[in-house]
């Protein structure tokens, strides 16, 4: 079965439910069900909510991964903002340099399997992260 | 999408019919805070049974409604939490601690019944 990439657009809080929606959707057509879906959906709402807080603006991308004979879902989040100064401290726990709670990037990282921030000052910021089915 | 808030004897129900976003959720606070003042409710009731996720943003409203609901008066129960969502949230490291939260409508009424019936124990003693 064929997986199409798809992409959605963030330019507000509101378009943090469509990301979800759509990668819901996606996860489903690959093959995982119950709280994977869950997991999936969250770790997006994570990603998402780092681009309208800090970047205002950006799209995170949707596709299916193969690594092997190991199938997943692969979601991309990558905006044009500020960029993080320190990637270390972004990651820990409960580190949050506006509103949030701190656990939206550390928290999509342990809900994923793969996670990985690419990020330059001035330039943006490009989350990558995926899950494999079990 | 609009939060329905209904009024049962002195509590408030707040049933959530579809996904919520960001605002829906602010909304849904204010109209709490509100309607507590209004209904003189001494207790509220959020099902959540329909959300299919709650992020650390929702938690952190759940918790701000709750607090300030607190502070008007009036008890919170979170109820209707899914396996799944429970799942994702401790993963995330989200906890609504200060919060009531029970399996279902049900056990959200015996949750404020009970409280109430404290209370009102306080009260004589």
């Amino acid at each position: 079965m064929e997986s199409h990439d798809s992409c959605v657009e963030i330019n507000s809080a509101a378009d943090i439910v469509e990301a979800r929606r759509k990668g819901r959707e996606l996860a489903a057509q690959i093959g995982f069900d119950g709280s994977d879906l869950t997991v999936i959906a969250a770790a997006i709402s994570e990603i998402a909510r780092n681009i309208v807080d800090h970047a205002r603006r950006g799209r995170v991308f949707f596709s299916s991964a193969t690594h092997g004979n190991r199938r997943g879902i692969c979601i991309v989040a990558k905006d044009e903002g500020p960029g993080i100064k320190d990637v270390a401290r972004a990651m820990q726990y409960g580190y949050s340099t506006r509103k949030g709670l701190g656990v939206g990037l550390p928290g999509a990282k342990w809900l994923m399997d793969d996670f990985e921030i690419d990020t330059k000052i001035g330039v943006g910021t490009v989350v990558t992260m995926k899950k494999w089915l079990r | 999408m609009h939060v329905p808030v209904l009024k049962q004897g002195g509590y408030l129900i707040a049933s959530v019919q579809s996904v919520l976003s960001d605002a829906d959720l602010l909304q849904l606070r204010d109209d709490l805070a509100d309607r507590v003042g209004q209904f003189r409710s001494r207790g509220v009731i959020i099902d959540v049974t329909v959300l299919d996720v709650i992020d650390s943003f929702a938690t952190r409203t759940l918790r701000t409604v709750a607090h300030m609901l607190k502070l008007r008066g009036a008890e919170t129960v979170i109820v209707g939490i899914q396996p799944d969502v429970a799942f994702a949230m401790v993963q995330l490291g989200l906890t609504l601690e200060g919060v009531g939260t029970a399996l279902d409508l049900e056990e959200g009424l015996a949750y404020l019944n009970l409280l109430s019936k404290k209370s009102a124990g306080h009260g004589k003693s």
